[in-house]
């Protein structure tokens, strides 16, 4: 039996990042609003406390902050030929559960994507002819960076962003990214003090002629009052961020920016530990009437709603789209459809560099404390000569000395007994590591759809990844493993040990939660989820809004742009749906 | 052990905690116009006590003391792993939800799988140990003089474990049971002390963590010093306990 409840002006499917911030933004134009979120409620005191959170058993290997797949998982295979596997653990890619979601556990890298990665595809059209994307599906995004500059920067000063500026108004400043897109105004905080390994990064890389700068992060560099008045404090450097809650509020999420003012507000409520099985949609499919969701005892509730936010993390919108049957499906066979479209990851490879009696001391450390080289990432050099498109941020961000996982030895060293005992104790204080975090361009292969052989808890078929490195990125990522190299060989150290990128995904070991697309946006309704407001072009009333929408993903991690584009939609519901509801773009 | 209250979230039973969540009633919380606040609703680790076995039997436990002491042998570096608690850690890690993989996804069909698709077993790692453990003894007991795998010298040890380790042996899944345990035994080795390995925080002196610190502020700019202070548990210190525990 399904209980129907009074009916709310939008529900929320998903309370983290861009939940709350949509949550904020439209109970302040006055909607009453409810936010479903399947997770439990979780908060700084109760679930981060700072005298157990330094737990590498309980939060970094046995995941217990982490959606289990116990609740939900996902099949995946490289390419059709194959037939796809459920995951069992999660372990290339961890999603986030509970209030807060993955921006719960996320390190705190916070970017901006390069001007030109918002135009894709026509900027290198222009720039190196058709031929040279004739093999990918990359996509413009229908909105520029331009147009979300402020909305980046109500991120950023939301956040707390600790950096330093490379580009004020068109002036490039010294010490800051000499890549990045015009910005109106510096971060709100300077950046973090530097620990060692970044330090001996950044003079190397100089000495290259490259331009290193303090990566841009949600890890606080001091004491910080945001714009909704919520007080943040100095990070620690426990070394306890990427899996972890931040037990120092020091780590920006949504319970140190949002939620303290959100929760407080009469028209906004929070249902925790409710599962949204489906949008419900009106008969003739064109608009959205609500959610149907099941609470934690079985019981499945009704609640109407005027405007349905998917605001899940970016796998779990495209799921439920196809589940509803929110926009036709995307067939790899045609290219056709819409729904699934585009998925695209992440393409990393790293290196280690080991020396002989330094004192790296990796475990003073923070999630996003480092340094970045951006000369080799997007459209940042010439790719005239070379036979890719795309590039990598190279960061030296050692992000802990957590010893289950961090253990570096050279290639060679037994894996245990008394020699790997040896070298253990030689390396672990005495090895800096450094990496590419490379672009990934769509191609027409690498698709989301439903599995038609294994199902959830309720009996619903599991997303089904089908992914693969595209050759593109693959040349790509192994052109920037040269450059890898070079910076290695000026950093001296007895041995260096780059790694390079191959073909053949592989969903076990842990890469990066930057799972994007899927759900695009764009100004094509044939090759677009979504338009450039992230409204569904088939059902207007609905909202997909996270890197769901990422027509295809950049070398730097999604965060920044994702808390851009649930301000850019926010805006664009007050502004402009609010008065007028229906289409925002005529199709 | 701290006070808590009853508490029906779901990560008690993660890291061998006692399993009291299933039974407590559950509903979903619906929150509005204050941010959720209880007093003591924290959760803090629950580690099972030791001294006892609570999965492996008598020879199973022998078998496993002698495995994490040859993979963690004692030497002037460290403590072996069988000092240490690695045996005990995993133990008690068999005894919760991650001995029986309750947390994963464990629903058929079980198909074979290519390595990018990761194990796709249907057995957990607590049977995976009955198993495995069964295996090595029975490879040792007919290949090296009907000696069970603890018998052993430690030399023979390491060549059976190599043999496991390399797949070698006549045993379908030695290779994925060696990964498994050299896992599960680096995690005890590794682990905060309060899940009953890393015994005096043995491992993380071995190559100088300094635990559950949380604040290095004065220490970012040192550069390349030395760190000063010893390691610290979410137990504490032993030097601070003043009473047995």
């Amino acid at each position: 039996m399904v209980r129907k409840l009074p009916r709310k002006d939008a529900v929320i499917i998903g309370l983290g990042w861009t939940g709350a911030i949509l949550g904020h933004e439209l109970t302040d134009a006055g909607l009453d609003v409810v936010a479903i979120e399947r997770g439990p409620w979780r908060d700084t005191a109760t679930d981060f406390n700072v005298a157990y959170a330094p737990d590498e058993l309980r939060y970094a290997v046995r995941k217990d902050l982490f959606l289990q797949p116990a609740q939900e998982a996902m099949t995946m295979r490289n390419n059709v030929s194959q037939t796809a596997l459920p995951m069992r653990d999660y372990g290339s890619f961890l999603p986030g559960h509970g209030v807060g979601g993955a921006g719960t556990h996320w390190n705190g890298h916070t970017w901006r994507f390069f001007p030109s990665d918002f135009r894709l595809k026509s900027h290198l059209t222009e720039r190196y002819g058709a031929e040279r994307v004739q093999d990918l599906q990359i996509q413009d995004w229908g909105v520029s960076y331009d147009e979300l500059e402020s909305a980046f920067d109500r991120f950023e000063y939301l956040c707390g962003i600790s950096g330093k500026a490379g580009n004020l108004n068109g002036t490039i400043q010294d010490g800051g990214n000499p890549f990045e897109g015009p910005r109106k105004r510096d971060y709100p905080l300077p950046p973090m003090q530097m620990t060692y390994a970044p330090t001996l990064f950044a003079e190397a890389a100089r000495a290259k002629g490259l331009h290193p700068f303090p990566t841009p992060s949600a890890n606080l560099s001091g004491a910080y009052v945001n714009p909704l008045g919520v007080a943040m404090g100095q990070c620690t450097f426990c070394g306890h961020c990427e899996r972890f809650g931040c037990a120092n509020y020091s780590k920006s999420s949504a319970h140190t920016t949002v939620l303290p003012v959100l929760m407080r507000k009469s028209n906004f409520e929070a249902r925790t530990e409710c599962e949204v099985l489906k949008i419900n949609l009106a008969p003739d499919g064109k608009s959205a009437t609500g959610v149907t969701y099941i609470d934690v005892n079985g019981e499945i509730f009704e609640q109407p709603a005027d405007i349905v936010l998917l605001n899940a993390y970016g796998l779990f919108n495209v799921r439920l789209m196809l589940l509803s049957g929110i926009g036709k499906p995307y067939d790899p066979s045609t290219g056709e459809g819409v729904v699934g479209r585009n998925y695209c990851y992440q393409t990393n490879a790293g290196t280690q560099v080991f020396f002989e009696g330094k004192h790296m001391n990796p475990f003073i450390a923070a999630g996003a404390l480092g340094q970045t080289v951006d000369d080799y990432n997007g459209d940042a050099f010439d790719h005239g000569a070379l036979d890719f498109v795309g590039g990598a941020g190279l960061n030296c961000i050692p992000t802990n000395g957590r010893p289950i996982q961090y253990r570096p030895v050279p290639p060679g060293t037994p894996r245990w007994g008394s020699e790997w005992k040896k070298a253990t104790k030689a390396y672990y204080n005495n090895t800096l590591t450094f990496s590419s975090q490379g672009s990934s361009y769509a191609t027409r292969g690498n698709y989301l759809d439903l599995d038609p052989t294994y199902k959830d808890r309720f009996g619903r078929p599991l997303l089904r990844i089908t992914f693969d490195f595209p050759d593109n990125d693959i040349r790509m990522s192994n052109w920037i493993s040269g450059r890898m190299q070079e910076i290695a060989d000026q950093l001296g150290g007895k041995q260096a040990v780059v790694a390079r990128a191959r073909k053949g995904w592989n969903s076990v070991p842990y890469q990066s939660t930057h799972n994007t697309g899927g759900a695009i946006m764009g100004t094509d309704p044939n090759t677009s989820a979504v338009n450039r407001h992230l409204q569904s072009w088939d059902v207007p009333n609905v909202f997909a809004i996270g890197a769901s929408a990422f027509p295809q993903n950049a070398g730097k991690n999604p965060t920044g742009p994702v808390g851009a584009l649930a301000y850019w939609a926010a805006d664009s519901i007050r502004n402009h749906y609010l008065k007028n509801p229906g289409r925002l773009v005529e199709a | 052990m701290p006070l808590r209250p009853q508490s029906r979230r779901q990560f008690l039973s993660s890291t061998g905690m006692l399993l009291l969540a299933a039974s407590m009633p559950a509903s979903a919380a619906e929150h509005s116009g204050t941010l959720p606040w209880r007093p003591f609703a924290a959760l803090p680790p629950d580690p099972l006590p030791g001294g006892r076995w609570y999965v492996f039997t008598p020879e199973e436990a022998r078998t496993v003391e002698a495995i994490v002491d040859r993979i963690v042998p004692s030497d002037d570096l460290s403590i072996g792993g069988k000092e240490a608690g690695c045996a005990s850690f995993i133990d008690r890690q068999l005894a919760g939800s991650y001995g029986t993989s309750d947390r994963l996804y464990m629903q058929g069909p079980f198909m074979p799988g290519l390595p990018t698709q990761g194990y796709q077993g249907s057995a957990a790692p607590a049977a995976r140990y009955r198993d495995g453990l069964a295996a090595l003894n029975k490879h040792s007991r007919d290949k090296l003089g009907g000696k069970a795998f603890f018998e052993l010298a430690p030399a023979e040890q390491d060549q059976v474990l190599k043999d496991f380790e390399a797949g070698k042996v006549e045993y379908k899944a030695s290779a994925g049971f060696f990964n498994l345990v050299l896992q599960n035994t680096m995690e005890g080795f590794f682990a905060d002390p309060i899940y009953g390995g890393n015994k005096d925080m043995a491992g993380w002196k071995f190559i100088g963590f300094p635990g559950a610190r949380y604040d290095y502020r004065d220490y970012v700019t040192a550069h390349n010093k030395p760190f000063p202070l010893p390691p610290l548990s979410i137990g504490g210190r032993p030097e601070w306990k003043t009473g047995s525990r």
